[in-house]
């Protein structure tokens, strides 16, 4: 619809406004009876100018004695449509924000609910802010739409109907002449609103923009400084923000021409109705009464007209962000849930098995090539390779949190696709590297894990994984805050939560991707300490980070540009001198420092 | 359309902290402290406003002309046309030339309202912009660390903008006062008495819009305040995305967002139905005012005191004035949030403080002494110094690592060396030179830090690497050999011109910790300071980075080092190892002397690789 290069599928205003109304249903319940309050109530405001102009004509004009009673008929009828108009708009308006507001907190809902559903949402951390706005700014400029904008389009519509119905009962041939001057307006209005879209477009790219760089004095402010950029810095941020004054201006321009346009087309309306009103009247088809009553007429609808041109540039951003909202409601979840439709593993610890996997991101190059695996039960497995070579993307798929390509990964002999995500959740579990915690108490945090557990129960695990007593350090026990993202806690505190967390769940399988940044000695301790406990009598799969845990692990997996390389226990790996043997080496260049030095004082 | 309504998430999510001000903020300060700042504005752009403003006043003033070309034409061309059974040429001529004319003039007032009003509006918030940005790159860091970065970003974007959305209404309200004047003028001249009735309608209008106003703020705060958890609750939960899925907690996570959800779609009707009920009233009242003419008109014009005409006149200025007459309404709708927003940037705008430089710079060139002498050093909310009594020597050239556990005041070590915060007692010299005597320049010429906390700027990885300073593609080259990213930068799709950042390659957090070590090399510091500097990267590639480091600094010309360090392979590079504990030097000497003597100090380095270890 854009003469911007077409994008595939993309929806034109309508197509979005018939697919916005059935994503929310509740917008379109009695919707008809608020749009025929919503125009008999302004069509009882545009009613008023005329019975005033009557009562004026009729009484006051007449000049010489006119008593109050002639012109009572007329007052009441007055008064009478402007309360009824009033009490209408205010029914309608109530329809409108209840029905609009029940809406789109449906919408909000189910677009938020997809997002979960969606696996790029585990895959792309860049893209998050901008999944938060799709539940909150665009669905707030919907809602502005249907409550002002939209409504206000819809009345204008109607009263343009009525205007032109009017005035074709006073002379059709004028009506004619009115349309005709407006031809080139509404022709060129599909242009300008195409212009204004992609000026709008331009400005949010600007937005965009501009708040990276001016985050960047903010958040880059140490190294600004230590570098000395201050100056560059401050170029950078005053290029952006021009950037946005610029298309913000541009947007404007187009705004400004797009109303003046329509009141031109207005005198020009009014011209040619005088023009041709006399021309027509005295060739004997007008009257002199019509011609004039018709230049009124005329005002009647040169009014609906501007306002529905003001309107139309408004709903571009709306008609854009419902678009957007859409879109991403649109979006298939690529990983699906077989619900309750799926079987169910069986009880006991189970092992897992890729089947000639292969994992590629849509239009991207294989991540993962032909892996056959199998994972014994209660075997504990160590993944190793550089940045890369694809560890990562095994456990999202061992966790389902993708799936594959090309293959098939079983637990035990149950294909995991087929496993409804409540049993499979409870059986296998991925425990992500910074332990994620949520701005609330230490008990919420680890209720995550279980809903239902009791406090004696969290208790419990604190000792079970040997941290009672970093949990009695704690000052106010599971009420402690953890903070916006748990940063109340130090890194390796939150890894210890998270490690509770999961014990919590008690899966059976444990998928762990391994801390690498650095915490205080004694808390590493710790979290090495717990992990164990937590890994013992389940099947684990570990991205290792360290030489410890590949060594202590029962197998080694060694993975190098998509590819499982090297497959064996940690001595066999290191004896066959390939890639993990390189790999070892450095970790033991690392280490050497200690292992080569005297121990005074053995610990 | 303001950019408000497009803006990502930083500015999408107003704070809620906002809001709640505005509802608490007296009313009765805020309309003065609002017309100050309303005078502000306009003085800074009084040319553009003043445009603005005839453009809104000549809109006004055409419509009303254009219902007076009307009656002129029915008057000099369709009665006397129709009277003489012939065209009246020469007046139809002239009206259409008075339509057109109005039409155009009206289409320059709305270019002057809308299009220069927007202009008005747009250039102020980039101004400020600009000052409040200017304010963060010359406050010390120290009043950085003071201030939550959310809330400073919210200062230079959101609140910006709400300052200065009062300018959206203002031209056509202050265009309306004018019109309001002249209609006033007008029907005094018509009828004192009708007039009178009019001068009642205005007022009650006004009051009925302030009423409403006071009303429904309150419940528009609370809404604003809702979104802002709406938005928060979606923010933390898809930011911990990966826990909610493996953890299986999708529905409990929709039941969360359901909740405060629902809390926002009952605030929004609530103040849906306020509107509701005063938008028809306001649409109302001015009718029932011209009723109230023509009843009043209707007696005076019987009673003799008034000529219809005059009646009829003022019924029709009332039903041009009274619908722009909302727009002085916008304007004390939208002052409070101004005020709040004001406030705001004022508190960055007034903040006082900057790092004053030195203009010495350093002789020769080549690795420099440092001399680390008595430092102690505590933050201005602390309880306690985080370093006391440092005293570092280290000759040119040399390696020197600093150890210690979480806390010890390693990190504070490195933002002194870089003068991101100045001691308070003791000093710290490069060639003799105390650094607070160097210019700005000078001191980031000679001393290059890699923070712990990786910062790209959303540039090219050239641009990232040279920040602007003039160097060949060999030498950033040469800068991300050493770091081992020449490999990763070379398979980018545009190399060296690849964009990062938003719209750019996203790249893993090694890679991105050894460009911000490659901006450091590049420059080829006398003084090298990393903090931790390498630890997202794999430890294969560590290992290759350390000794290309080590071949680096041992060139005769290489810089002195300070690394702080929690690995061994780390410490490994070091002449000598400075162990902090609890803001004191614990001890200090070759890594082999400290593990011999230090139970403490070989606790801390086997700690992380060799946690197992060391349990059993």
């Amino acid at each position: 619809m854009s003469a911007q290069a077409p994008e595939e599928g993309r929806l034109t205003g309508i197509a979005i406004l018939r697919r916005g109304l059935a994503l929310s249903p509740a917008i379109k319940e009695g919707l008809g009876l608020t749009l025929v309050l919503a125009i008999l109530s302004t069509i009882g405001g545009s009613v008023i100018p005329i019975v005033i102009k009557q009562t004026v004509d009729s009484g006051l004009g007449k000049g010489n004695g006119t008593e109050l009673s002639d012109v009572a008929g007329y007052l009441f009828a007055a008064l009478g449509i402007i309360v009824v108009s009033g009490l209408l708009a205010y029914w309608m308006r109530v329809r409108l924000f209840v029905a609009s507001e029940r809406g789109l907190a449906q919408l909000r809902v189910d677009a938020f609910r997809h997002v979960h559903d969606l696996s790029m949402l585990t895959q792309n951390a860049e893209r998050r802010g901008v999944l938060v706005s799709r539940v909150t700014s665009d669905i707030d400029q919907v809602s502005q739409f249907l409550q002002f904008t939209g409504i206000m389009m819809v009345v204008s519509l109607g009263q343009i109907v009525v205007a032109t119905a009017i005035m074709a009962w006073f002379s059709w041939q004028l009506t004619i002449v009115v349309w005709v001057c407006f031809l080139p307006l509404a022709i060129s209005l599909k242009y300008f609103a195409e212009r204004l879209s992609r000026a709008y477009d331009i400005v949010r790219g600007t937005v965009g923009e501009m708040l990276a760089v001016i985050a960047e004095p903010v958040v880059g402010a140490s190294v600004v400084r230590a570098y000395a950029i201050e100056r560059r810095t401050q170029e950078r941020v005053d290029a952006g923000i021009g950037r946005n004054l610029d298309a913000n201006v541009r947007a404007q321009k187009l705004v400004a021409v797009t109303f003046a346009s329509a009141g031109v087309a207005g005198g020009l309306a009014n011209a040619a109705v005088i023009a041709f009103g006399v021309a027509i009247g005295l060739s004997g088809q007008l009257s002199m009464g019509t011609v004039i009553a018709f230049a009124f007429l005329v005002g009647l609808f040169v009014g609906p007209v501007q306002m529905a041109t003001q309107v139309l540039t408004d709903a571009q951003n709306a008609i854009a962000s419902w678009r957007r909202v859409i879109e991403l409601l649109d979006t298939p979840a690529d990983v699906v849930d077989p619900g309750a439709a799926g079987t169910t593993l069986p009880g006991g610890v189970l092992g897992a098995r890729f089947e000639g996997v292969t994992f590629a991101y849509p239009g991207g190059p294989d991540v993962l090539k032909d892996i056959d695996v199998e994972i014994a039960p209660r075997q504990r497995v160590a993944i190793v390779g550089e940045t890369g070579s694809g560890k990562t993307t095994f456990a999202k798929l061992l966790t389902r949190l993708m799936d594959p390509t090309v293959g098939v990964v079983r637990l035990g002999d149950t294909d995991i696709s087929q496993v409804s995500f409540d049993d499979l959740r409870r059986h296998v579990l991925m425990v992500p590297q910074e332990g994620f915690l949520f701005d609330a108490t230490l008990r919420d945090n680890l209720l995550y894990g279980k809903k239902d557990a009791a406090e004696t129960e969290l208790l419990e695990v604190f000792d079970r994984l040997g941290l009672a007593d970093w949990y009695a350090s704690l000052p106010r026990g599971l009420d402690s805050q953890v903070g916006q993202r748990g940063e109340s806690l130090s890194a390796g505190e939150r890894q210890l939560v998270a490690l509770v967390r999961s014990a919590l769940a008690d899966p059976e399988f444990i998928v762990l991707d391994e801390a690498t940044s650095a915490v205080d000695p004694q808390t590493e301790l710790r979290a090495t300490r717990a992990l164990d406990r937590l890994l013992e009598g389940r099947s684990s799969v570990t991205i290792a980070h360290r030489l410890s845990t590949a060594e202590n692990a029962d197998r080694v997996l060694v993975f190098d540009a998509g590819r499982l390389v090297e497959d064996g226990t940690h001595a066999e790996l290191v004896r066959l001198g390939g890639v993990y043997a390189r790999l070892h080496a450095s970790w033991v260049a690392q280490a050497s420092l200690a292992t080569h030095q005297p121990v005074v004082d053995p610990v | 359309m303001s950019d408000r309504t497009t803006a990502e998430p930083a500015s999408a999510a107003p704070s809620d902290a906002d809001e709640r001000d505005l509802g608490t903020t007296d009313h009765t300060h805020v309309t003065g402290r609002g017309f100050a700042l309303l005078g502000q504005g306009i003085r800074e752009q009084r040319f553009l406003f003043s445009l603005s403003v005839i453009g809104s006043v000549l809109y006004g003033a055409m419509t009303v002309a254009d219902a007076w070309v009307l009656g002129w034409a029915t008057d000099h061309v369709i009665r006397p046309s129709f009277a003489r059974g012939e065209i009246a040429k020469g007046a139809l001529a002239g009206a259409i030339a008075l339509f057109l004319a109005v039409a155009i003039l009206r289409g320059l007032g709305v270019i002057g309202r809308r299009l220069i009003g927007g202009v008005v509006f747009y250039r102020l918030i980039a101004d400020y912009r600009r000052r409040v940005t200017r304010k963060y790159l010359s406050l010390p860091m120290a009043w950085h660390h003071r201030h939550p970065t959310g809330q400073l970003l919210s200062n230079a974007n959101a609140d910006v903008e709400a300052t200065w959305s009062v300018f959206m209404p203002l031209p056509m309200a202050v265009g309306v006062i004018a019109m309001l004047v002249a209609a006033i003028v007008a029907m005094l001249a018509a009828d004192v008495v009708l007039t009178i009735v009019g001068l009642i309608v205005f007022p009650a209008l006004f009051a009925i819009n302030v009423f409403y106003q006071r009303w429904l703020s309150p419940k528009v705060s609370y809404a604003q305040s809702l979104r802002g958890d709406v938005s928060s609750v979606a923010h933390e939960s898809f930011d911990g995305a990966l826990v909610v899925k493996s953890l299986g907690r999708e529905a409990d996570e929709t039941e969360r967002f359901t909740k405060v959800t629902h809390e926002l779609r009952d605030a929004n009707i609530a103040v849906g139905r306020i509107r509701s009920m005063f938008d028809p009233l306001l649409e109302a009242l001015p009718n029932l005012g011209i009723l109230l003419v023509i009843v009043l008109g209707v007696g005076r014009v019987a009673s003799g005191a008034a000529d219809p005409g005059d009646v009829v006149q003022v019924a029709y200025l009332f039903t041009v004035v009274a619908f722009p007459v909302r727009a002085i309404g916008w304007v004390l709708g939208e002052l409070p949030r101004s005020v709040v927003g004001w406030e705001r940037v004022s508190s960055v705008l007034d903040a006082e403080g900057s790092m004053a430089y030195g203009s010495r710079t350093l002789p020769g060139g080549g690795p420099v002494a440092l001399d680390i002498d008595g430092l102690t050093f505590g933050y201005a909310d602390g309880d306690r110094d985080v370093l006391r009594g440092i005293d570092v020597e280290v000759e040119p050239g040399k390696v020197i690592a600093v150890v210690g556990a979480t806390g010890s005041g390693k990190s504070t070590l490195t933002s002194l060396l870089t003068r991101l915060v100045d001691p308070q007692h003791g000093a710290i010299r490069v060639d003799g030179h105390d650094i607070r005597e160097l210019s700005h320049a000078e001191l980031a010429k000679a001393i290059a830090v890699v923070p712990q906390a990786t910062f790209l700027f959303d540039d090219s990885v050239r641009e990232n690497v040279t920040l602007g300073g003039d160097f060949s593609d060999e030498d950033v080259w040469a800068a991300l050999r050493t770091v081992q990213a020449d490999g990763f930068v070379a398979r980018l799709p545009a190399g060296l011109d690849a964009e990062l950042g938003e719209r750019g390659t996203t790249l893993s957090g090694g890679q991105r910790q050894r460009l911000s070590l490659a901006r450091a090399l590049v420059r080829r510091p006398r003084l090298l300071v990393m903090d931790d500097a390498t630890s997202a990267v794999d430890p294969e590639v560590e290992q290759r980075i350390l000794k290309a480091l080590a071949a680096h600094t041992a060139d005769d010309d290489g810089p002195t080092v300070l690394v702080v360090a929690y690995r061994k392979a780390t410490i490994a590079l070091a002449d000598e190892v400075v162990f902090l504990d609890d803001g004191v030097i614990a001890d200090r000497g070759s890594h082999d002397e400290l593990v011999a003597r230090s139970a403490d100090y070989r606790n801390l380095v086997n700690a992380y690789d060799h946690a197992r270890e060391v349990e059993s």
